[in-house]
């Protein structure tokens, strides 16, 4: 996990992500909150609030006694949810660094069709 | 109360002609909880020899013996001060898993102490630092790591970005500045990373140097 930020809040965007990806499927059980632990090597107490995080926000369910399970529709939620978030977190940065290079907005604009600088 | 409690610390006695397989056998009768079979399997893990007089053994292997017997005795409160000792990397990557996967099926409070603290910082849900008796951080380490960034970049937009934080830390290369600052970073995190800035983590390690001023003392880690 990296340094800086909640490890919780990682392992949530961690299982989002593959939701997004879908290497998670809607219905599709997801590891126990002790094989996260294990995995990612940290605090089961931890790995829990991450998949608590998701419970809350109905990312996930729980199935008592079995286990927790990508909750209908969750994809097409989460999908809404960062592109939501896509400016702020991306095409700002982005406009900063070409602002301080000098390249103006019809040379990012110009860069973005083409794919490649 | 002790029969609940499991001490290991670095310098353990034990009798004379004791093998680690007489601790071992006679475990049971101070940890109600000992489970032998899992004694076993760690031993054979971390390769001890287990019929080797104690007073032979290496550092590095008594350790094993400590850290065999704080697992293997599941005491509700179990204390490892700083249990590595002589172990290499591999070992005590062995000894950090043991003890996670251990905890999550038996929860139990450990306590650990250590200086080695980038390594067993994803482990911990709560530290404690200590500093010459006094304490000096006592969070939810979930907490702390969110709570300090380093910011960085021409020194008059760091001290605007910082404005209002607590700045631990400052270093300066001519008019460049890093400053690492503490408290609810947050806003100062995206004012900083909107003006340009360079935003960085820090780590639990960085962060309980610089609390310390930077000075060589004692430190100590809780885990629960």
């Amino acid at each position: 996990m990296e340094e800086g930020r909640p490890i919780f809040r990682q392992l949530a965007e961690q299982i989002e992500n593959q939701i997004i990806d879908r290497s998670l499927v809607e219905g599709q059980q997801v590891p126990s909150i002790n094989e996260f632990a294990a995995f990612h090597r940290i605090n089961p107490a931890t790995a829990l609030k991450g998949i608590t995080l998701l419970v809350d926000s109905g990312v996930l369910f729980k199935r008592r006694g079995i286990g927790m399970f990508v909750a209908e529709g969750a994809r097409d939620r989460l999908l809404a949810d960062r592109r939501e978030r896509f400016a702020a977190e991306f095409v700002q940065p982005l406009v900063i660094e070409a602002r301080a290079l000098g390249l103006t907005t019809d040379h990012l604009i110009e860069m973005i069709r083409k794919g490649t600088p | 109360m002790l029969q609940h409690t499991c001490f290991i610390k670095e310098s353990q006695r034990y009798p004379d002609d004791f093998k680690p397989k007489h601790v071992f056998a006679v475990a049971p009768g101070f940890f109600p909880h000992w489970d032998a079979d899992f004694a076993h399997e760690l031993a054979a893990e971390f390769r001890l020899p287990v019929d080797r007089r104690i007073k032979k053994l290496s550092r590095g292997q008594l350790s094993s013996v400590g850290i065999i017997v704080g697992l293997a005795a599941r005491a509700p409160i179990t204390i490892f001060d700083e249990p590595y000792l002589g172990l290499d990397a591999i070992a005590r990557q062995a000894f950090y898993d043991r003890l996670l996967a251990d905890y999550a099926a038996h929860p139990r409070t450990v306590i650990l102490s250590t200086h080695l603290i980038d390594e067993v910082a994803d482990l911990l849900e709560h530290a404690l630092v200590i500093d010459n008796g006094r304490i000096l951080i006592d969070s939810p380490v979930d907490a702390l790591r969110s709570q300090a960034a380093t910011i960085a970049g021409p020194a008059e937009a760091v001290e605007q970005a910082v404005t209002g934080l607590e700045v631990i830390h400052r270093e300066r290369l001519g008019g460049f500045i890093s400053a690492t600052v503490t408290g609810d970073t947050e806003a100062a995190v995206r004012r900083a990373r909107a003006a340009g800035l360079e935003v960085g983590p820090v780590s639990l390690q960085q962060l309980i140097i610089r609390q310390t001023g930077g000075t060589p003392t004692e430190h100590e880690e809780v885990t629960r």
